[in-house]
């Protein structure tokens, strides 16, 4: 019997040559990621009396959410990290105003074709667009993995989506992946392995790979996961050879297994919206009648690329965002803003009226940064939803789109797709 | 191992774990007494007043769906949830409740017969007890007996230490001997 990506990335990192689905395996990581949680990590760390952590140059940790600290709690809990990278020698810590974990993680050549990224962070299934595995973990798994090196899997089943088609003008990756979740619901990949491909895949470029991926997540996903190609041998190229690293591209064997296959052509499909409060709660935006915003918000690890800000830019120039709006950016590194500067995006938004910011998660968890007032919507780029996700719970909504519908809508005051 | 308590039905699926434990606390360094005030804050706000220790929830499809943030799981721990038995968990709080030694159960007919039992979707406190037998994998409801599938041998192994703290400090010190 063939084997699924993911069946393939566990037995290597498991040391062996096939493994079976439902079987347990333990399994040490290319890379473990982590972010401010890092010191709630290190606490646990602590209390498991370990000598030193397992080995420095594998632990990964980024600065991004809470940054620059809004307070003095936060503050401390960043002093407290920086006191541990230093004491343990962690060789790849990125402190604040670096970027947001996930995009920093693969732009410094973290993420090799083959391997496991598990990250202490519900997202980290985004590194699935270099073919690797990202396996979310809990923190004290986190402190656990900084000890041994290891944990255990249980080899999920895997679902296979084969996406063709052209996508229409208007219409991205963040349609396509909102789409697929409220076909199969938020609990729809709940412990399994979700493998992306089909034509409309492949010619995504790798930021569009990174929107599909972290997205999965909110399928309930294990891993989300496209295929080594062309796209991305070009994309790692200039980076992984930096690293000085070897990697093994994988993919799925031709009668590998699946759990489920679901073949969607996607030329008709429109511009999605996932509506409060869950990201299941798909639909498409023409049937959104003069839903008012408030805030429209675009960044975060889905949609804070390079990518996104030109889309918007374009959409927003020589124009500006409706009165009673404000519309946050927060680019996903300083990389993508220092490129989004050096090509004149920031400005085209600055001028329509943006508040951009630095670079790292801002209002996605609630913390600070853009938090909602009372009865007020958003319209964002972000991944969740969920009720009180931006700091407020009484009577906000936020709504999830792409980068073009966050820029219509915040031109319009309204949610829209159109100019 | 055996575990007895009150049960309370949260008659909805998908509780993410931002209703569990908000967003806004996750990031700043809490006691046990204060994550256990938070618990279900934005579902049940009186939840963490009325709660008893070992008391047991009893819940439906997806439970604690979302973030990887453990306070969802500790929150409820430290309030003085012994188990909660659900149609289905998120991976992840699955995960981190066996590594929290916090008993999760997936038992879809136990729920679907105490549901029967409460009107409105939404947090009911009830004032009738179950029993759940976790190394014979069964539930003792009002007289009727359900089952549910034995948790894999490592979960166990990581249940008994007492969470994966102590069983990674066991494994440490084997290997140092
Ligand atoms: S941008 Fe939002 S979803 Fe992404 S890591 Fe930061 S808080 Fe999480």
């Amino acid at each position: 019997m063939g084997q699924t990506i993911i069946e393939k990335i566990l037995a290597r990192a498991a040391g062996r040559s096939q493994v079976q689905k439902g079987e347990i395996v333990f399994c040490t990581p290319h890379r473990i990621l982590s972010h401010d949680n890092s010191a709630a990590i290190s606490k646990i760390f602590k209390q498991i009396h370990a000598p030193a952590v397992w080995d420095p140059e594998r632990i990964f940790i980024a600065l991004d959410h809470a940054v620059p600290p809004p307070d003095e709690r936060k503050a401390l809990n960043h002093k407290i990290i920086r006191e541990f990278v230093q004491k343990h020698n962690i060789k790849h810590f990125y402190d604040c105003g670096t970027g947001i974990c996930h995009q920093v993680l693969p732009e410094n050549g973290h993420v090799l074709p083959g391997t496991i990224i598990f990250g202490s962070d519900s997202h980290t299934t985004t590194h699935g667009a270099f073919g690797a595995a990202g396996i979310p973990i809990g923190r004290t798994e986190t402190a656990s993995v900084w000890a041994i090196g290891k944990t255990w899997l249980k080899v999920p089943e895997t679902l296979k989506f084969v996406l063709t088609g052209n996508l229409k003008q208007g219409v991205y990756a963040k349609d396509v992946i909102l789409f697929l979740i409220g076909q199969i619901g938020a609990s729809g990949a709940n412990y399994k392995s979700v493998e992306f491909s089909g034509d409309t895949v492949i010619r995504m470029s790798i930021s569009e790979r990174m929107t599909l991926c972290n997205l999965s997540a909110e399928m309930g996903a294990k891993a989300g996961i496209v295929a080594f190609d062309e796209t991305t041998r070009n994309w790692l190229d200039n980076r992984v050879l930096h690293v000085h690293e070897d990697y093994e591209p994988l993919s799925a064997d031709d009668d590998a297994e699946y759990k489920e296959i679901y073949d969607f052509n996607l030329e008709e499909l429109g511009p999605q919206v996932a509506c409060p409060h869950k990201v299941d709660n798909v639909v498409p935006v023409k049937n959104l009648l003069h839903t008012k915003i408030d805030v429209a918000f675009l960044g975060t690890c889905t949609n804070g690329r390079l990518d996104d800000l030109k889309i918007a830019a374009e959409i927003m120039e020589g124009k500006n965002v409706a009165p009673h709006v404000r519309f946050l950016v927060y680019p996903a590194s300083k990389k993508v803003l220092q490129d989004a500067l050096r090509l004149g995006y920031i400005e085209k938004l600055v001028m329509a009226g943006a508040q951009v910011a630095v670079p790292s998660c801002g209002p996605c968890l609630g913390a600070y940064g853009g938090i909602l007032a009372p009865e007020e919507n958003c319209i964002s780029s972000a991944n969740r939803n969920f009720k009180g996700r931006m700091g407020c719970k009484q009577d906000t909504g936020i709504y999830l789109a792409s980068p073009a519908t966050v820029a219509h809508s915040a031109l319009a005051g309204h949610i829209t797709a159109e100019a | 191992m055996k575990l007895e308590g009150r049960v309370w039905i949260f008659k909805d699926n998908d509780i993410n774990t931002d209703l569990i434990y908000p967003g806004k606390y996750t990031y700043e360094p809490l006691s046990h007494i204060e994550q256990a005030a938070h618990a279900m804050e934005d579902y049940s706000p009186n939840f963490s007043q009325e709660i008893k220790k070992h008391d047991i929830i009893v819940t439906g499809d997806n439970f604690g769906c979302g973030s990887s943030r453990e306070q969802a799981v500790t929150c409820l721990k430290y309030a003085g949830i012994d188990a909660i038995i659900a149609s289905s968990f998120a991976r992840l709080f699955y995960r981190n409740a066996i590594n929290s030694a916090l008993a999760v159960v997936e038992c879809p007919q136990l729920v679907e017969s105490l549901f029967e039992k409460v009107e409105k979707a939404d947090s009911t406190r009830t004032d009738f007890s179950l029993t759940i037998d976790l190394t014979k994998g069964t539930i003792i409801s009002e007289s009727r007996k359900f089952s549910f599938p034995p948790w894999d041998e490592q979960a166990m192994e990581i249940f008994k230490s007492g969470g994966l703290v102590e069983f990674t400090k066991q494994k440490l010190s084997g290997q140092q001997s």
